[in-house]
């Protein structure tokens, strides 16, 4: 299984470096170093927001509010920092984690004590979080002008020639390699997604895990929500509108599995590098928006198809062993 | 389709002393498993056959095959003298071999006229279903089985399960089935409800439909069959007129065999009660039941499917609810209230499917081991690898556990090694009490064999085991005392010094010595 995976993502791996490969053949630049970093920081986002998505997938669950909740989370810093810019940058970061844990542990309470399907919870949530920051701004924006020199700068100031925006992002995906490896929640969450059933006599709560996985989603989505704002320098209701599909495309081309279970970190960040790559080179070489929508599409397929296919040669195997024995 | 002409005028047939369906010589083996050896059975038209054997003995196979889901490795079928092939479910049915299972395979979301009807709907001019014509040839069909209280507009998901097998042999009828395969379609009928039952089964014999009847009851079977079969460890040990045949004459037929599996020997030092309960109810699996396991003890639990045995484990260790009862394990009283809790307390539960509720498959060995076990194998919150291999390793040596390596993923192993697997996790929890739910079925001999040698062995180092199994052999050749539950109440408890397996089956199917 784990060698299979490493395939699956060496095969995704080899896929990006023959995109870039090719994209430098038409602008030769794409491919420095200064450049590559660039993209990485321009991903940053999505990649985080694929690690949270992924958390929830890998149990059979999605999570379709994440967007909502980056927006919801955005506009509530946003207007924080427009009306107090005295509170240090660390802090708010705090509050979104916090803002966005709520939201989380909302859809999975519903989940987990309504026992209602998660993408019914959050395909409402989805709604009700993007109309909640229409109440709290009343509609009205938070421009540039607005925020505090320190609220724009904190993500972009470079530490060790690379900016803080992209330490947050290794610094998650750190994080989740840890709690996917070496945490016995990390070994929970891949035991119910690959058979709920047994999880329970093994003593494993199925239902508080997929609370525990909906609150960490919400963080993530709260977290996403200040790098976001404080990225693109306007907080509004249309802020990532659509971009839950964006992180689910991300975890799919990945290869983590919509029917639970299988998933890595290494895949889950592979897959928002490529679907990044795609958005930052394609329009630089003079191809249309609309043939960028086509490529991303193609890939997701492409993706599944690759793994429906690698599940089918696992099941092979297990024949031609079962005979050996 | 008119369905009232093949009623009124039968069409004809050929003499009654002719079987309709015979196998013969059918012979079927999966990995490691001889499910049938040169079986064969005739159903006679207008007759009831019992097929009778205990779990395992291929009585299910034999089914699978006759309704074109398992192909035989050797042997023929023939249906009025012609040899046939069934290479698919849709040629069995298209051939007139209906079967009603425990579960009948309907479509609960659909009407009971589209039930009846799926896949011969009759068709108007335009090639669209002909509705007004399909609820009528329904409604004409359940008259004629006098079930005309199910309404053919109903949906089926609001029948019960005797009003949905009443429409499964309406849908036979609809298309001129001539063989009626009903696997045990008894167990989950009310007394009200088995009567209605065999008088559908009576109206059936009367319009000459030849009928196999599986049950594990011999009430049952006495009243409605007129011929049996019986079948033991995948072979047919007999068959003839059920007026002909006592039911010891049967029991014996099931259960004589002859010993070709050697059980460990062990001498265990059974010593004082570890785990007692008593009282443990539920409101509608089981009720008042109570026993004692002694440390070092192996408590055999037997039973007909559905006594209610695996409830009462699931309950004692903490998977489902009780209404009432109490558990004491080692001198304090346990409420669980989920399974992490036993599990800490000391008792663990082995469950009886494999694949549902044992391994993960899609985690390596090692990691399915050490799972309910994680809490020792990690410090500070991280898991540690190195600890988590040798708690693997350690135990699945002992189990003797074939594979290449313990990273590999337990999909990838026999389903012998994939239940060493499972014991082995729950070994690694220290447990005081093992529940094992019938341990080896479904295996090879060899691998049975090390999950016995392994029972002795945990009990000779003082823990204490409680087998459920439906194997009588295995029951007789581990068990240091014998629980037998009928209908969700205790009915008997034996010291396994000189029982015979007819006692046990006799008291697990409720007939008088």
């Amino acid at each position: 299984m784990t060698a299979l995976l490493k395939y699956r993502e060496i095969w995704l791996l080899a896929a990006i470096v023959l995109l870039i490969g090719l994209i430098s053949t038409r602008f030769p630049a794409f491919a420095d170093p200064g450049n590559l970093r660039q993209v990485f920081n321009d991903t940053s986002i999505l990649m985080i927001l694929a690690l949270g998505q992924m958390v929830v997938v890998l149990t059979r669950s999605i999570d379709l509010s994440m967007a909502s909740n980056l927006c919801f989370t955005g506009m509530v810093v946003a207007m924080l920092n427009a009306a107090h810019p005295a509170i240090p940058i660390p802090l708010l970061i705090v509050i979104a984690l916090v803002v966005g844990l709520v939201l989380g542990a909302i859809n999975g309470l519903l989940v987990w004590r309504l026992n209602i399907p998660s993408i019914v919870v959050t395909l409402g949530t989805l709604t009700i979080y993007r109309g909640a920051t229409f109440v709290i701004s009343g509609g009205a924006w938070v421009n540039a002008d607005k925020m505090s020199p320190d609220f724009i700068g904190f993500q972009r100031a470079a530490f060790l020639g690379i900016p803080v925006l992209s330490w947050i992002a290794i610094l998650v995906i750190a994080l989740f390699f840890l709690l996917m490896t070496r945490t016995a929640l990390g070994r929970s969450i891949y035991a119910i997604g690959v058979n709920p059933t047994a999880s329970v006599y093994t003593g494993i709560d199925v239902g508080r895990t997929k609370f525990v996985v909906f609150c960490i989603s919400g963080m993530i989505g709260g977290l996403s929500g200040y790098l976001w704002i404080s990225r693109y320098v306007i907080a509004s209701v249309e802020v990532a509108n659509g971009y839950e599909l964006n992180i689910i495309a991300a975890c799919v081309i990945g290869g983590i599995s919509i029917a639970g279970g299988i998933g890595s970190v290494g895949g889950a960040v592979l897959g928002a590098l490529f679907l990044g790559i795609i958005s930052n080179a394609l329009p630089v070489i003079n191809i249309s928006p609309f043939w960028q929508m086509a490529i991303s599409g193609s890939a997701i397929i492409l993706a599944v198809m690759l793994n429906a296919r690698g599940e089918r040669q696992q099941g092979r195997i297990i024949l031609r062993k079962a005979e050996a024995v | 389709m008119d369905t009232t002409a093949q009623h009124s005028e039968p069409k004809e047939r050929p003499p009654a002393s002719a079987p309709r369906l015979t196998l013969s010589g059918i012979s079927k083996s999966f990995p490691g498993v001889r499910a049938l050896h040169n079986v064969s059975l005739s159903l006679y038209p207008g007759q009831v056959t019992a097929l009778i054997g205990e779990n395992g003995a291929g009585k299910s196979t034999l089914v699978k095959i006759m309704t074109g889901i398992y192909q035989p490795d050797a042997g023929t079928i023939s249906i009025d003298g012609q040899a046939v092939t069934l290479p698919s479910a849709h040629a069995a049915f298209g051939i007139g071999v209906t079967a009603i299972h425990q579960e009948t395979v309907l479509f609960d979301d659909l009407s009971v006229a589209e039930n009846i009807f799926l896949g011969h709907a009759p068709r108007s001019r335009f090639g669209t279903i002909d509705w007004r014509t399909m609820r009528k040839n329904a409604r004409e069909v359940l008259d004629i089985m006098h079930a005309g209280h199910i309404d053919a507009d109903a949906r089926l998901r609001d029948l019960g399960i005797a009003n949905k097998h009443l429409v499964a042999v309406a849908r036979a009828m609809s298309i001129d089935s001539q063989i009626v395969i009903m696997d045990e379609p008894t167990a989950a009928l009310s007394m009200k409800e088995i009567e209605e039952l065999f008088l559908l089964i009576e109206f059936l014999k009367e319009q000459g439909k030849a009928i196999l009847f599986i049950s594990h009851k011999f009430d049952e079977i006495y009243r409605i069959a007129d011929r049996y079969t019986v079948f033991r460890d995948g072979e047919m040990v007999g068959e003839g007129l059920i007026k002909d045949a006592g039911q010891s004459q049967i029991v014996r037929m099931m259960v004589g065999r002859s010993v070709d599996h050697i059980f460990p020997q062990r001498k265990a030092e059974i010593g004082a009660p570890v785990l007692s309960v008593s009282g443990l109810s539920h409101p509608t699996e089981f009720n008042d039941v109570g026993f004692e396991l002694h440390k070092g003890e192996i408590l055999g639990f037997y039973g007909l499917v559905g006594a209610g045995r695996s409830e009462v484990m699931q309950a004692i260790s903490g998977i489902t609810r009780t209404s009432a009862g109490t558990i004491i394990l080692e001198g304090k009283t346990i409420a669980p209230k989920s399974a992490a809790e036993t599990i800490e307390a000391g008792i663990v539960y082995v469950p009886e499917e494999r694949g549902k509720q044992g391994v993960v498959i899609g985690l390596p060995i090692f990691q399915n081991v050490s799972l309910p076990s994680l809490k020792r194998t990690s410090k500070t919150g991280l898991l540690r690898l190195a600890e988590e291999f040798s708690l693997a390793r350690s135990y699945t040596e002992r189990l003797d556990l074939r594979a290449s390596s313990l990273s590999q993923d337990v999909g990838t192993l026999s389903g012998g090694n994939q239940q060493k697997v499972v014991i082995a996790k729950w070994l690694a929890t220290a447990p005081k009490v093992i529940i094992l739910d019938e341990p080896t079925k479904g295996i090879d001999i060899g691998s049975k064999a090390a999950v016995h040698g392994f029972m002795a062995e945990l009990v000779a180092q003082g823990l204490s085991v409680i087998m459920v199994s439906s194997e009588l052999p295995e029951i007789l050749g581990m068990s240091d005392r014998v629980i037998v539950m009928r209908e969700g109440l205790v009915a008997a408890v034996y010291d396994n010094k000189g029982l015979d397996a007819e006692t046990l089956v006799r008291t697990a199917a409720g007939i008088a010595a």
